[in-house]
């Protein structure tokens, strides 16, 4: 078995947020204990709503954070903060939004060239500029683009762009939040098929940020359902979709829409919202919106077991 | 006699640069109680036809149609006031962002019972006993409390259900809702689209769904109108669009689901929409159509007939003709 890139064990991220006039500060668990591994070529994705997480862990792997707590090892190298400058050259991020992400100012060339300028300083510009240029030809774009600014182009070709930039240095790790939601779905799927070969060529470890559950099921080859900071499910993809153990992953599962009208509609109604990430209930978080709840569910708070599939839940799906 | 005909709609906007045309030789009809979806990509041109047909557009478009009426009203020779009259009142709309639709200077009690003031003209107390209503109605817990509450205190969820819930205040016959679940969460979505497909149930009105999701246009429409760069290229019942659809950009758009893909690559379009400078002379698909020929690239292809889906397209799919050739 291949050395995993990335290992995260008990990765946590708190914020202290600041009370009103009378209220006492509080402590946000953006991301409170999660462990994962990550090995080079494999797609591991985190799924989840909005509030549950999922960004915060993006930025702590991308070094853009630091975690409050927990230990976190790329390529086995223990990263603190003394160290990120460093890793960063294996450590790269894709953000969603491609307009927000490119600086308009700058040319495609200068844009492709500006992580070279900083982390490599010794190399002459005609290396830089080599090296850009036949990146630009691996996310598929053309020569000319190289003078262009970004204005002028789509949005799946901006995506592209940023694509390239991650990979400017030669990363062992892509993180990929939201990479395709900001796009078309005739745009989407010339992006995930860009990411599927850059894997396959250059043995890359993704960790792909998504909402969108039918984008997972395609890249994916595993899976952590995340829910208000924690990880509530983790397998493998197949064995994930084939047979949910969580009820929350049942249900979001059963939520996603399917493109097919003949498809039987088995849609589990979770009631309630996601509650605040400020005042996160005692035992399982999810008890509030859950079926199967009991009174254990309430009292003590479920975890994770080592197996290649759990669920961290009392009364886990058949 | 259907709720809502439009023949014809084109709308131009007037761009630093030239005319642009958003929305180019539209039809569309809307019956009583059906539930239509708009599906196209970004810049398709499916929000500018409702919002023309509903008179929001800014000074800079120019609408112009052959017929668009609604439940009797001429929508082309009406005054803006007597326009003001029917929306918000018959006729209703849903926007995308529900965050940024209401406004954050008041209460969602106070915006929800302004429509009731205006438009059924009711009393202060019948306004309160009507709003508690519609906010059962849409499912909002504690509804009494929820009325003071301005927007920034609620969730993405609720204020949408607020925005729903002001919508269908005044018993609308026709509602358009524009991606009203894209902002929000799965689970949340599920809930909404339940929400508006029960609305339609208990009030038969006829519902305008614009998307660019498949899914929950499977799962939610009865009647699905693609469209592309700004015209309607093929129309049909829900089933058989998924099944068989007649224009290859319907079909490709399917073929592009990650969920329908079978290999570890997905199948692709090449290209992207055509803007307001690459609109290609003949059919607007042809330049990234895979069965586009020499007379695609020269003519437009003129709607086809109603079993073919309205098909905008001079080869349709999936028919004799095609398997035969």
């Amino acid at each position: 078995m291949t050395q995993p890139v990335i290992e995260a064990n008990a990765l946590q991220r708190h914020y202290n947020v600041n009370g009103g006039l009378f209220q006492p500060p509080q402590t946000l668990k953006a991301v409170a204990g999660l462990d994962f591994k990550l090995s080079p070529g494999k797609t591991l994705a985190v799924v989840g709503e909005s509030g549950c997480g999922k960004s915060t862990l993006a930025r702590m792997v991308a070094m853009i954070e630091e975690p409050t707590a927990g230990e976190l090892t790329i390529d086995g190298k223990r990263v603190l903060p003394e160290h990120w400058a460093d890793l960063r050259q294996s450590v790269q991020i894709v953000f969603q939004d491609p307009y927000g992400s490119l600086n308009p100012r700058h040319r495609i060339g200068a844009i492709l060239q500006e992580p070279l300028v900083i982390n490599k300083p010794d190399l002459s510009r005609e290396e830089r500029e080599a090296k850009a240029r036949e990146m630009l030809k691996l996310v598929g774009l053309r020569p000319e683009h190289f003078d262009r600014y970004p204005h002028m182009f789509s949005g799946g070709q901006r995506q592209r762009i940023a694509v390239a930039r991650a990979l400017m240095l030669d990363p062992k790790v892509l993180v990929l939040d939201e990479p395709v939601s900001a796009l078309d779905l005739s745009i989407q799927s010339a992006i995930l098929n860009l990411l599927t070969e850059l894997q396959d060529r250059l043995q890359l470890a993704y960790l792909f940020i998504s909402h969108d559950l039918s984008v997972v099921r395609h890249v994916a080859d595993d899976v952590i359902v995340m829910y208000l900071g924690r990880a509530v499910e983790r397998g493998s993809k197949e064995a994930l979709f084939a047979a949910p153990k969580h009820p929350y992953t049942k249900a979001l599962l059963s939520a996603t829409p399917r493109a097919n009208p003949a498809a039987e509609k088995d849609r589990i109604k979770l009631t309630g919202e996601l509650p605040s990430p400020l005042s996160i209930p005692d035992g399982c978080p999810f008890a509030p919106r859950c079926w199967k709840v009991q009174d254990r569910c309430r009292a003590e708070q479920p975890t994770l077991s080592h197996d290649p599939h759990s669920a961290a839940c009392f009364f886990p799906m058949d | 006699m259907s709720l809502l005909r439009i023949r014809n709609l084109s709308v131009d906007f007037a761009t630093a640069s030239g005319q642009f045309r958003a929305v180019d030789a539209v039809d569309q009809d809307v019956d009583t109680g059906e539930i239509l979806a708009i599906v196209g990509e970004s810049g398709s041109g499916k929000s500018v036809s409702m919002l023309a047909m509903m008179g929001l557009l800014p000074w800079t478009a120019t609408v112009t149609a052959d017929e668009m009426t609604f439940d009797g009203h001429n929508l082309l020779t009406m005054s803006s006031a007597e326009r003001r009259k029917i929306v918000g009142n018959d006729l209703a709309m849903i926007f995308q962002e529900p965050m940024s639709s209401l406004n954050p200077c008041f209460t969602v009690g106070w915006q929800i019972k302004e429509a009731l003031r205006i438009h059924l003209g009711l009393g202060r107390a019948e306004r309160q006993t009507r709003a508690v209503e519609l906010f059962e109605q849409v499912g909002i817990p504690d509804p009494a409390k929820r009325l003071s509450a301005f927007p920034h205190q609620l969730s993405g969820g609720m204020n949408q259900r607020v925005m729903i819930a002001m919508a269908i205040a005044c018993k609308p016959k026709l509602l358009i809702a524009d991606e009203p679940t894209t902002a929000l969460d799965v689970t949340i979505q599920a809930q909404i689209l339940d929400l508006l497909a029960s609305l339609r149930e208990e009030t038969g009105m006829g519902l305008v769904l614009i998307t660019h999701d498949m899914g929950v246009v499977a799962e939610t429409a009865e009647r699905v109108s693609v469209q592309y760069a700004g015209q309607k290229i093929e129309e049909q019942a829900v089933e058989p669009l998924f099944k068989t659809p007649y224009h290859p950009y319907t079909s490709a758009l399917l073929d592009a689901l990650p969920e329908r893909a079978t290999e570890r690559l997905l199948p692709t379009i090449p290209g992207v929409v055509p803007g307001q400078f690459d609109r290609p002379a003949g059919c607007l698909f042809s330049p990234r159509c895979k069965f586009a020929d020499a007379t695609c690239k020269s003519t437009a292809p003129k709607p086809c007939s109603a079993e073919l889906g309205h098909a905008r397209c001079h080869y349709p799919l999936n028919t004799d003709q095609r398997i035969a050739s």
